[in-house]
């Protein structure tokens, strides 16, 4: 709804009829994706518009007053399914800012636990009001299911192994912000620990690669299953990344290095022989990224097992990004409630 | 260039000049003066009245931008949200005079908008406005302090502010609004 129901009835009958005083530039690119389920159907242009957009995000988050009206009265509902502190909090703070109404749902407090089917519950949650409709679930596709019965936007919070959007646009924006020029071309940035699990790692190969980026892929041998033949054939449009269990050849003159978590709540037995075995021969210590280059940017996206795939001293030392990249999380996700809100009408 | 030019390069000097001085003269000087540009044609706008104050005061008034997307009330209309230009405000607005400053005055929404969007900034002790056409049709209860030219119209027709600093050359032209859909980019 916008300011007053009247402003609506004049526009209506005069749509034809600038609404601004100057009309909108016109548009270089425009967004119209509905959903944001991955970022494999991105296009440059429309990342490059993410990308501005959360420019124009942390300026208004450096306000006084870090709020702008811009979703007044629409709705973003967070529907959980799985334990989150920064994705979950991000996204509600970055609708808080653009002055939405947020309704949390935490899946361990609801009625899915008495049975209740996902598609009920998105309808559910449509009828009480929701537009905008923020999910994480366990099962990879089912923010896709979601959508599916959704009629507002449906933004992918983490999905299984398969996708997370959000975080992938925020590293792409943080590194971006790190690199002269913004560019990406050629740098070397290693994925290190358990990608076999990783829906970070699978969404960042996509940005990444398209960035231009030199993307190393790093792992015990079982953590890095199927990834080898997605490597032979190559990402779209040829793009290509690498694939090594030698910790040593990846972190080699690495740009940055980004250390995944062990997921131990999705490991099958015999995956690793133990933490410990893990933390000797792939955590990133001091002495390890030393291979890399002297000013070799450090991230992760949490939360962490410190001790296990990241010392505690790289994870807070000057090569670290990883508080920057809850900060652009937060703008990120305000650029993406934006555009999106604009491809449906509430 | 197309339609029919109201005002030429020239004329667009001149009166970018004198709404230089009368916003000295209303404020009795130019202490605690800010000047802040809509984005997009106003931002030039703004630096042009600085820059002329600058020559005949011998003051550097501080200038800002302000990009007003974020407080539309459209944004809920319009097809596909528009493009955000950026708001970069370098001095303190509290307590001081600022000059909003827009290349034409309409219905007033983008006025509304802005000064929603300054508050947030801070208190102002005052905010006053300035444009180069105002070509009436207001629907919310605005006015301009100072006006470059006033430009009856109709609805139906478009104004066309052109400046050098993003357009390549300095012109003001009226087009029916059929002709302006077609032509680009659209001002």
């Amino acid at each position: 709804m916008t300011l007053i129901d009247r402003d609506v009835q004049v526009a209506d009958s005069a749509l034809e009829v600038p609404i601004v005083d100057s009309p909108p530039d016109a548009q270089p690119v425009g967004w119209r994706h509905r959903h944001l389920l991955d970022v494999d159907v991105l296009s440059w242009a429309d990342i490059e518009l993410v990308m501005r957009t959360t420019d124009a995000m942390r300026e208004v988050l450096g306000r006084p007053i870090a709020k702008v009206p811009a979703l007044r009265g629409r709705n973003v509902t967070i529907l959980f399914y799985e334990a989150s502190t920064r994705t979950r909090v991000s996204f509600e703070v970055a609708a808080k800012n653009l002055s939405a109404d947020v309704v949390n749902i935490a899946a361990a407090t609801s009625s899915v636990t008495k049975g209740e089917s996902l598609v009920d519950t998105v309808r559910t949650v449509e009828a009480l009001g929701a537009q905008m409709l923020v999910i994480r679930h366990a099962v990879s596709g089912a923010p896709y299911l979601a959508a599916d019965v959704f009629s507002g936007s449906v933004l992918n919070g983490g999905d299984g192994w398969h996708a997370h959007p959000t975080q992938a646009l925020l590293d792409l924006y943080t590194l971006r912000a790190r690199f002269e020029g913004g560019s990406l071309e050629g740098r070397k940035i290693v994925i290190l620990g358990d990608v076999l699990h990783s829906r970070v790692a699978r969404s960042n190969i996509w940005t990444l690669t398209a960035a231009g980026a030199d993307v190393w892929l790093c792992g015990p041998a079982t953590l890095l299953r199927g990834f080898e033949t997605w490597a032979g054939r190559g990402a779209a449009d040829g793009r290509r990344f690498h694939v090594t269990s030698s910790i040593d050849e990846a972190l080699r003159d690495a740009d940055v290095v980004m250390a995944l978590r062990i997921q131990k709540e999705r490991m099958a037995s015999g995956l690793l022989p133990s933490l410990r075995e893990y933390a000797a021969r792939y955590g990133l210590t001091r002495q390890r990224l030393a291979a890399a280059r002297p000013d070799a940017l450090v991230m992760h996206p949490g939360p962490m097992n410190e001790g296990v795939e990241i010392a505690a001293d790289v994870a807070s030392g000057a090569q670290s990004l990883i508080e920057e990249q809850v900060r652009n999380g937060v703008a990120v996700r305000m650029a993406l409630l934006y555009l999106l809100a604009g491809t449906v009408r509430p | 260039m197309s339609g029919r030019q109201i005002m030429t390069a020239d004329e667009i000097r001149r009166a970018t000049i004198r709404i230089s001085h009368e916003i000295v003269e209303k404020q009795a000087g130019t202490a605690r003066l800010a000047l802040v540009g809509i984005q997009r044609r106003g931002v030039p706008l703004a630096r042009r009245i600085a820059d002329a104050i600058a020559e005949h005061e011998g003051v550097s008034v501080p200038v800002g931008a302000l990009d007003i997307t974020f407080y539309r009330d459209d944004l809920s209309l319009i097809a596909q949200q528009p493009v955000v230009k950026g708001t970069d405000l370098p001095f303190d607005l509290n307590g001081s005079t600022v000059v909003l400053v827009d290349d034409v005055l309409y219905t007033g929404r983008t006025i509304r908008a802005a000064m929603d969007a300054l508050v947030d900034f801070g208190r102002p002790q005052a905010i006053r406005l300035a444009v180069l056409v105002d070509r009436g049709h207001r629907e919310l209860p605005i006015r301009a302090d100072h006006v470059g030219k006033n430009v009856p119209t109709s609805r139906e027709e478009v104004v066309k502010v052109q400046l050098e600093e993003i357009d390549g050359e300095d012109g003001v032209n009226i087009e029916r609004a059929v002709e302006a859909a077609t032509a680009a980019p659209v001002g």
